[in-house]
């Protein structure tokens, strides 16, 4: 059995509420929507200008790039953070871009770089943990908040964008929305239509931080340090 | 832990929170910055009256629907291969975990931060059943090693100053550096990451669970909660019984409502939204999931007047702007739960035997009521109880009705009245220097003792205008 005294403790809650147990409800319509009036009508360039302001509130260097600058600006990235070991997001993402070219030359590099793999198992997550740099795609990205989100799946681990003590998003310029409502209203129709979320969704805004010690502001807590994001003008 | 905190009565516990004063200047400093930083991410987001609005009516609908919503969230969970246990105590819910943590033979259990487990005492059951319990949020992780419950449910060790904390990690920890906050962070993040990684069972509450796909939300800055949920193997969720939304779209609205109203953020560092185990292929994230929906006291306040209190999203903004709170402080109120939130929901989940004082604990300015980002009408809410205290569990205290009963006496008889309004100025000269009281007798003590009491005029108002009125015709 996998769920435990349901039904009791649901008709409790009907009692009190004075009525019979409901087994269908009408979606509610509420009298006001004020997120849908916030960045509403922005073009991609104005929302990669939003991005970019809110990268300054969050800890965050941001970067433009085409597919073919990528690779030189993800190699400044490493270089600033002397990272010798990278761990990134598989799949097909990675040939569109031009990663996996990318990849294989820093490894003659002299690099360690692991492309997470299922077949792989979990010592992916203990080289994560040994990792100078997780490098993963956005599938989705947030200007107003500056937040990339990932739907963590077996090409993109969890471990991948919150282990390594710096987090590298690319983000392809067509994954910008305008904020949380339209992720929101993706995942709610994906489930409608029976396919269901990815089992991790991850809205990343930045590195870690925290404010526990007398109220400072703390960059880099559990989570990444640093957080880099490269818009891709042409993915 | 419990709801209720230590064992001090309540006029002890505010003497205390009123002579601690790096506590009572960190409280104060920390209202203004929350305050502002809500304030302007309010306005930078514009109509935030509207968002309220919002906020409000998603929570009422959510409330007057729960047990469908409780109901669809459970078989998305099962769908999702988790398992739901539905706990109508808090012993039931321990009872469940510590089952778990025993067919699992867990040594080891990582937490994230979660007020619903201090609320059921979840540590101290697994404490008991020989686990080793770490939390691992900064704030919860300096009060875990320092045995104290905590004082705001946002930043639950503001009551701490850096040389306490040092002092804390130096003394059960062998921490050897400077009390800098950045050195005692990188110190915890140090310690704590081979706590993630050996950890058996994550354990994390639930900000926001969403029916209509079965994942449990967690709001955080830190990073813990994602490392409690993709490292262990098993992960075990606990929610209170209304942190629940209908729908994704819900969510979203709540959890920007929450975000900017907590500490102002556009969104915080991680909005995690979990679903059931993991999926074939994936390499982390749990192979088992538990979730614990808890009732402990939560469904006596459905269907009552009362019902809005279940709307909270456990911001603290309310707590931010009390006056109250930020004279006495968190611990002052002896509940995890502090502040005009504390003081509505405390009574109505452990009963008003124990916290009868709580809803005093408050000037009825309605800053909170302003302040709730689901407009919780905290302020009547508290008025509210005042009225049952007195009226129906009669706890109201024996001199205030003796005070009462002598007042009503007094006051409808004029010339009583009248006679004391004159007589008030010469009868408290003694006590008076310069038009103030200084050091009053009797029941102006309790006010002199923090400040000074005007004198009664030397005439009163009435007199005063008669002659007055007197003059002007005579003119």
């Amino acid at each position: 059995m996998t769920i435990h005294h349901r039904e009791s403790f649901l008709e409790g809650l009907a009692d009190q509420l004075g009525r019979p147990r409901k087994t269908t409800v009408e979606p509610p319509a509420y009298s006001v929507k004020p997120q849908e009036r916030v960045l509403a009508g922005a073009s991609p360039d104005e929302l990669v200008d939003v991005l970019e302001k809110q990268c300054e509130f969050i800890h965050t260097s941001f970067e433009k790039a085409t597919v073919e600058t990528l690779p030189q600006t993800i190699r400044a990235i490493l270089n600033g953070n002397d990272v010798t070991r990278v761990v990134a997001a598989g799949g097909p993402r990675n040939q569109v871009s031009g990663m996996d070219q990318f990849y294989d030359q820093l490894r003659t590099e002299g690099l360690e770089v692991l492309v997470w793999d299922e077949q792989q198992g979990r010592e992916q997550v203990t080289f994560a943990e040994k990792a100078g740099a997780g490098i993963v795609f956005s599938d989705l990205t947030l200007a107003e908040s500056g937040t990339v989100t990932l739907f963590n799946d077996r090409y993109n681990g969890r471990s991948i964008s919150l282990l390594p003590e710096t987090f590298i998003a690319i983000i392809p310029k067509s994954t910008l929305v305008p904020r949380m409502t339209q992720a929101a209203r993706l995942i709610h129709s994906q489930e409608a239509k029976g396919n269901p979320v990815s089992s991790c969704v991850s809205f990343v805004t930045g590195p870690s931080n925290s404010a526990d010690i007398e109220m400072n502001l703390i960059v880099g807590v559990h989570g990444p340090v640093k957080a880099a994001y490269i818009v891709v003008g042409d993915l | 832990m419990s709801i209720k905190i230590g064992t001090k009565t309540y006029a002890d516990r505010i003497q205390d929170g009123i002579d601690n004063t790096f506590m009572r200047q960190a409280v104060s400093s920390a209202q203004g910055r929350f305050r502002t930083g809500r304030l302007s991410a309010a306005e930078e987001l514009g109509d935030w009256e509207e968002w309220r609005t919002l906020g409000s009516e998603i929570r009422q609908h959510t409330m007057e629907n729960l047990d469908y919503y409780l109901h669809q969230l459970s078989e998305q969970v099962e769908k999702r291969g988790g398992t739901v246990f539905f706990a109508k105590t808090a012993e039931e819910a321990n009872e469940y975990v510590q089952k778990i943590a025993r067919e699992k033979e867990a040594k080891k259990i990582v937490k994230s931060k979660s007020m619903v487990t201090e609320e059921i005492g979840l540590n101290e059951a697994l404490q008991e059943s020989g686990c080793e319990v770490v939390e691992s949020d900064l704030g919860e992780w300096i009060l875990q090693l320092d045995e104290d419950p905590p004082s705001h449910i946002v930043t639950p060790a503001l009551h701490k100053n850096r040389e306490q904390i040092r002092k804390t990690f130096v003394e059960k920890k062998g921490y050897t550096g400077s009390d800098q906050p950045e050195e005692l962070a990188a110190f915890a993040r140090e310690q704590l990451r081979k706590d993630f990684l050996s950890a058996d069972i994550g354990v994390t509450g639930c900000n926001f669970a969403v029916a209509e796909s079965g994942a449990v939300t967690l709001v955080t800055n830190e990073g813990n909660a994602r490392m409690v949920t993709a490292l262990p193997d098993t992960q075990i969720s606990v929610m209170g019984m209304e942190r629940i939304v209908p729908t994704w779209q819900d969510l979203e609205v709540v959890v920007s409502l929450l975000t900017r109203a907590a500490v102002g953020q556009k969104l915080t560092s991680y909005i995690t939204a979990l679903t059931g185990t993991k999926l074939e292929g994936e390499v982390d994230g749990p192979e088992d999931f538990h979730l614990v929906v808890v009732d402990n006291g939560r469904s006596k306040i459905l269907g009552t007047e009362f019902q809005s209190a279940l709307h909270c999203i456990r911001c603290a903004a309310c707590i931010n702007v009390c006056p109250v709170y930020r004279h006495v402080g968190g611990h002052s109120y002896g509940s995890i739960y502090p502040g005009p939130i504390g003081a509505v929901l405390t009574p109505l989940l452990d009963g008003y035997e124990d916290h009868k004082d709580l809803p005093y604990a408050s000037t009825l300015c309605g800053a909170c009521t302003e302040a709730c980002p689901v407009k919780i009408p905290l302020h009547e809410q508290l008025i509210r109880h005042r009225e049952i205290i007195i009226e129906r569990e009669h706890m109201g205290s024996k001199a205030e009705a003796v005070m009462m009963k002598g007042y009503a006496k007094w006051a409808s008889h004029s010339a009583a009245y009248k006679l004391s309004t004159k007589m008030a100025h010469t009868a408290l000269s003694p006590w008076t220097t310069d038009d103030y009281i200084e050091k009053g007798p009797g029941p102006l003590k309790g006010w002199t003792d923090s400040r000074d009491f005007p004198a009664p005029a030397k005439q009163s108002f009435r007199s005063w205008y008669k002659q007055r009125e007197k003059r002007r015709s005579n003119e």
